[in-house]
């Protein structure tokens, strides 16, 4: 973290994806600052460009120009493995379809990113089945995701996410599979997760889960275009 | 390193297993590629060592030369003068050359009447030096023996039958001991000679033609010129050598170009030998690259239900990326999968191929006259080696290239969407 408690630093992002035959330029200069401890909404319409916000946030892609700096490191010129790892140990992704592996059971779900952060195999179980009984499925460790409800799949999701202990917590439209009732559970859970001093980024285009966001960021056509508290 | 191989066979063991059928099916085609090349260098392998061993029944590292025209002029001498070498040279050439294993010199009748009681049958007599035995494989069947030092001192009316020939004068019947007419003069047989396949052969196969002393074959037909010298040396690369210094000394005497090839003929078995082994490499590797190919097509078959597991296991891919996997730990536990189907397969085509070899061993070999020249399919450590080789290779490349693309997968573009 540096010394103004920044975890998302974005400085003039651009973003252009070249098809070959025309040039998309899906983010036209974003600024973004966002500190420790905020729960951020990103809203705006479909194509606006939120998604292309969210991939370079969460390091799955990197930005055409301009800076970006995570929890206080400069995420520019790395390879795609020291993306992976920053990935890994710096962000938790909540995403609209879970994405969760369908073969393995909610215990293990939770284990694989500590898998690949190289944490011991007794250390993992441990902290799975502690995660998982924070979201209120203790009970349910070996079931296979096929065998849960939407809204359990996500408190899956949310458990993997923590399972690194991330800077930041990044959801894609996390209640957008879910009915109502278990999408305000997991907006609860979420409310708590700040409560506890988590930094979340949740996109949404559902304004009354944005309303529940301490700052609400909206994008048009590639750009910030406000930027306020809720 | 340690971390890696841990994170990697987790992966590989929680990875989504592929429809069994499908990898049963695959698996079934590496396995019957692995029969397929298996079987084919078995064949290769068997003919080659039955060749070797037909071969060799004709003798080992022998050279046969017979009379000849000169065929380039020598010390004003025109060419086209006939070169025949006498009985004495064969003593001469020994004397000459004592570091050859044999020297024998073989006189020929054809056609030559053989009576037994009121059986008459026309066929080669051959007088011989007794070193013939050894030197060209006549071994005498049980309560026989060929020709010795002392038939052929004291020229005794003795004879060495050919098996075929035995068949021929009695039948079924044990010729050893009984006295026989060779035109109309009595022989003693003492010996019949043991069943072979032989594969080189000059004037005829050894099986058809009786061998009698040079010395008892001198005095009854009255001739002195030779129809056959037949060298043995004690290594097949002494042959060359040998041949030059033979026909040195033969062109001293009989007053020709030592490097006429022409005015003794000759047969270099050594020679010959080399060349059909080569041929017979031909043939191993053609077979080997027909079985190779065979199995390469297993291959692709796992290449190909690789490529479709990786474009099922995109998504799966993607989050995989997403939580922080590198390219590596993708990549491996892919290229591993297809490992496994190829070993298992592999190991599958090796018991059946194995089994199916040693099941022709009941096939009776030795008086079956197509088996006797093919010889058996044998199953060597290097044909082991080979396959295993390509079955690695095979497995290697039919999982990686499937993992390259696993690996280049985009997880952004992946995740959001089902």
């Amino acid at each position: 973290m540096n010394k103004n408690g920044s975890i998302i630093r974005m400085a003039e992002i651009r973003k252009v994806y070249d098809t070959g035959k025309v040039k998309v330029e899906a983010l036209k200069g974003i600024d973004l600052d966002i500190h420790g401890g905020e729960m951020v909404a990103i809203v705006g319409p479909s194509g606006s460009g939120k998604s292309t916000l969210m991939n370079l946030v969460g390091c799955l892609d990197t930005p055409t120009s301009g800076e970006y700096e995570l929890a206080g490191d400069r995420v520019a010129g790395v390879t795609r493995d020291q993306l992976a790892e920053i990935r890994n140990r710096r962000v938790g992704f909540v995403f609209q379809n879970f994405n969760l592996l369908p073969h393995i059971s909610a215990l293990e779900n939770v284990e694989l990113p500590m898998l690949f952060g190289g944490i011991v195999p007794r250390e993992r179980r441990e902290r799975a089945s502690e995660l998982l009984d924070r979201v209120g499925l203790g009970e349910r460790l070996d079931h296979k995701p096929t065998e849960l409800s939407g809204g359990q799949m996500q408190r899956v999701a949310i458990a993997r996410a923590l399972a690194m202990n991330p800077d930041i917590i990044l959801a894609d439209e996390p209640t957008g599979n879910l009915d109502s009732t278990s999408g305000s559970d997991i907006m609860s859970l979420f409310t708590e997760l700040w409560q506890q001093g988590r930094t979340l980024v949740i996109i949404t285009h559902d304004l009354a889960l944005a309303k529940r966001a301490s700052r609400i960021v909206e994008i048009h056509d590639g750009r910030v275009t406000s930027d306020r508290a809720a | 390193m340690r971390t890696d191989l841990h994170i990697i066979f987790s992966l590989f063991a929680t990875s989504s297993r592929l429809q069994k059928k499908r990898a049963y099916l695959t698996i079934a085609a590496i396995a019957w590629g692995t029969v397929a090349i298996l079987l084919l260098l078995a064949f290769g392998e068997g003919l080659k060592r039955q060749l070797d061993r037909n071969r060799r029944s004709t003798g080992e590292n022998l050279a046969v030369m017979w009379p000849g025209e000169t065929a380039k002029a020598y010390k004003g001498m025109p060419p086209g003068r006939s070169i025949r070498p006498r009985i004495e040279d064969v003593d001469i050439i020994r004397a000459r050359m004592p570091e050859l294993k044999a020297v024998v010199g073989e006189l020929v009748s054809w056609r030559t009447a053989i009576t037994y009681g009121r059986k008459t049958v026309n066929g080669r007599v051959i007088g011989v030096n007794w070193e013939y035995g050894e030197a060209r494989k006549h071994f005498p069947q049980a309560g026989g023996r060929f020709l010795s030092p002392e038939d052929q001192e004291q020229r005794r009316r003795v004879i060495f039958l050919g098996d075929e020939m035995a068949k021929n004068i009695f039948g079924g019947a044990n010729g050893v001991g009984k006295t026989i007419l060779v035109n109309n003069a009595p022989y003693l047989v003492i010996g019949v000679m043991q069943h072979k396949t032989q594969m080189g052969m000059y004037g005829g196969p050894d099986a058809n033609h009786a061998t009698i002393p040079i010395t008892t074959f001198r005095a009854q037909f009255g001739r002195e010129r030779i129809n056959n010298l037949v060298i043995e040396t004690n290594n097949p690369d002494e042959m060359k050598p040998e041949l030059k210094k033979l026909n040195e000394i033969m062109g001293a005497k009989f007053r020709y170009d030592p490097t006429d090839a022409r005015a003794l003929g000759t047969w270099d078995m050594v020679k010959s030998a080399k060349q059909t082994s080569n041929i017979l490499i031909g043939i191993q590797l053609f077979l080997g690259i027909v079985g190779a190919l065979t199995l390469l097509i297993g291959g692709v078959g796992v290449a190909n239900i690789m490529y479709a597991v990786v474009k099922e296991r995109t998504r799966e891919i993607g989050v995989k990326m997403a939580l922080g996997a590198k390219r590596r730990w993708i990549i491996v536990p892919f290229v591993l999968e297809g490992v496994v189907y190829t070993l298992i397969g592999g190991a599958l085509g090796i018991i059946i191929a194995t089994l199916l070899v040693a099941l022709t061993s009941f096939i009776p070999i030795e008086h079956n006259k197509v088996m006797s020249f093919l010889g058996r399919p044998t199953l060597s450590p290097q044909i082991g080696v080979i396959t295993s080789l390509i079955l690695g290779m095979i497995g290697l490349l039919a999982g990686y290239f499937p993992a390259r693309r696993a690996a280049s997968v985009d997880p952004a573009a992946t995740l959001r969407y089902e």
